[in-house]
């Protein structure tokens, strides 16, 4: 046995299996994809960017119950709310703290009217610190822009809730 | 006058090789990525420029914009010299290498003897970046380079004196001459084997990579090392692998000669088979470094004291009887 393992180390066997094996998956397809250019599938319950959702005759879902705030881990949600004209109780600031949030999902989970989500985008890199601090508007904004996604998310994940 | 044209065509002839190589170390780089990419399946660098050849002149770009940060408690002066004498030394060896029979910057005749010295001189850059940081990691870094590089030295030094018995002559235009009829890789195939792996040892490649070993040593000698002067080190290194690749191609595989003396490939340039060869070897370092985990050090230390030396000893004995014993030897 240690004469064959001898005569492996001398004409290096296992060296050259291993380098023959390497040429080999040198001509494989690639496992990887080409990022920038082509993007992998996300699941549903991907947890992005966050959003603010509206109603669809452009209400804002959003009542200030502050569940979320309660529940964020991080304490990356700060609410200020008021009570509107018409008598409803409507936010008056909605900031999150994108740097503090650790995208765990629960102010989502929490939300009772689907309000806050968490969507598929996860591209928003930033220059600046300051332009991470998302107010009300851009949460709204961001809502608006992924609604169509955000929507067949929920409805796609709402067997499991 | 005339002295005013010598010197200004000397310099001409200087900056017409030392350029192709600055820029085929870039690629170089490129092209180990690429190959260690591919073995594992990924895609390796591909987006600037055409598949990503670009690649490393964006990353010297971004290391020349960087700041150097030079530590408080450091040999200042030395610290600063280390990466200029790594990369000095291993540009200036680029000058014997003998791209055709016409094409070589200083013919002289003690050749792959000043190649030796300039690559044996390379581990100074090392140890003095290692010992003037003033910090641990990459003064074991230094220290653990220091041992491997001069254990295997003395390996490829006998390996050498293989070669020159069977040429006669320091001159790396002879010892590629010599190999006319046969490449010295068919006689002395084990002495090839030999060099090819002590050539990893001493260019710090894996599985010999201890200086650097990030698991335990952060990034060796390195690891002080930033912006402009980190970029030096990293480019030495790979010009010191180019240039290892070279002298493998000269002393065995017959550097610019053609594999047969036929139609189709005796009309190819002979700059051109020399450049073939140490892509060839580059990708074979390339592949290696994607397959084969790093030695443990005293592993390294026996391979090289107990079994490379004292066999490169024994083929230096055989080689010579029969030389000797056949009437072969060369000269005179």
């Amino acid at each position: 046995m240690s004469l064959i393992r001898f005569f492996k180390t001398i004409f290096m066997i296992d060296f050259l299996t291993g380098l023959i094996m390497a040429i080999k998956e040198i001509f494989k397809p690639k496992k990887t994809i080409n990022y920038p250019f082509e993007k992998g599938s996300i699941s549903p319950r991907a947890r992005g960017e966050h959003a603010l959702r509206r109603y669809p005759n452009g209400e804002e879902r959003c009542i200030a119950c502050k569940l979320c705030e309660a529940v964020c881990p991080a304490q990356a949600i700060t609410i200020e709310s008021s009570e509107r004209e018409d008598g409803s109780r409507k936010t008056t600031r909605y900031d999150i703290d994108m740097l503090k949030c650790i995208y765990c999902g629960l102010c989502e989970q929490s939300c009772p009217v689907d309000a806050i989500v968490q969507g598929p985008n996860f591209e928003f890199a930033t220059e600046t610190r300051e332009e991470l601090y998302y107010n009300k508007e851009k949460l709204l904004e961001n809502g608006d822009r992924w609604e169509n996604i955000l929507a067949a998310n929920i409805n796609a994940d709402s067997s499991h809730r | 006058m005339t002295e005013l044209f010598i010197f200004f065509e000397q310099i001409y002839r200087i900056l017409f090789l030392l350029i192709p190589v600055l820029v085929s170390v870039a690629m170089i780089v490129w092209l180990d990525r690429r190959v260690w990419a591919f073995v594992q399946k990924r895609r390796g660098p591909n987006v600037v420029g055409p598949f990503g050849l670009f690649q490393t002149l964006a990353d010297a770009l971004k290391y020349i914009f960087k700041e150097i940060i030079i530590p408080a408690s450091s040999n200042k002066v030395i610290f600063i010299l280390a990466p200029i004498v790594t990369m000095t030394l291993a540009l200036i060896a680029w000058a014997v290498i003998p791209f055709s029979e016409t094409f070589v910057l200083a013919d002289i005749n003690v050749g792959i003897l000043y190649l030796f010295a300039v690559s044996s001189l390379g581990v100074y850059g090392i140890i003095m970046g290692g010992w003037a940081s003033n910090s641990k990691y990459p003064f074991l870094g230094a220290i653990r380079s220091a041992a491997q590089m001069v254990s295997y030295e003395v390996s490829i030094g006998v390996i050498i004196i293989n070669v020159l018995l069977c040429v006669g002559s320091l001159n790396l235009s002879d010892i590629v001459l010599a190999q006319k009829d046969l490449w010295f890789v068919i006689p002395l195939f084990p002495m090839f084997i030999i060099f090819f792996i002590s050539a990893l040892a001493e260019t710090n490649r894996p599985p010999f990579d201890l200086p650097e070993a990030e698991a335990e040593l952060v990034a060796g000698y390195q690891t002080e090392y930033s912006g402009m002067m980190y970029a030096m080190f990293w480019l030495g290194e790979y010009a010191n692998i180019l240039l290892m690749c070279a002298m493998g191609s000269i002393l065995f595989l017959g550097g610019w000669l053609s594999p047969i003396d036929l139609f189709p490939f005796n009309v190819i340039p002979a700059p051109i088979w020399l450049i073939l060869k140490i892509l060839f070897l580059f990708i074979l370092f390339a592949l290696i470094k994607a397959i084969v985990p790093r030695y443990r050090y005293d592993q390294l230390m026996k391979l090289g004291w107990k079994i490379f030396l004292p066999f490169s000893l024994i083929y230096v004995v055989l080689t010579a009887s029969f030389l000797m014993y056949f009437d072969l030897l060369p000269g005179n």
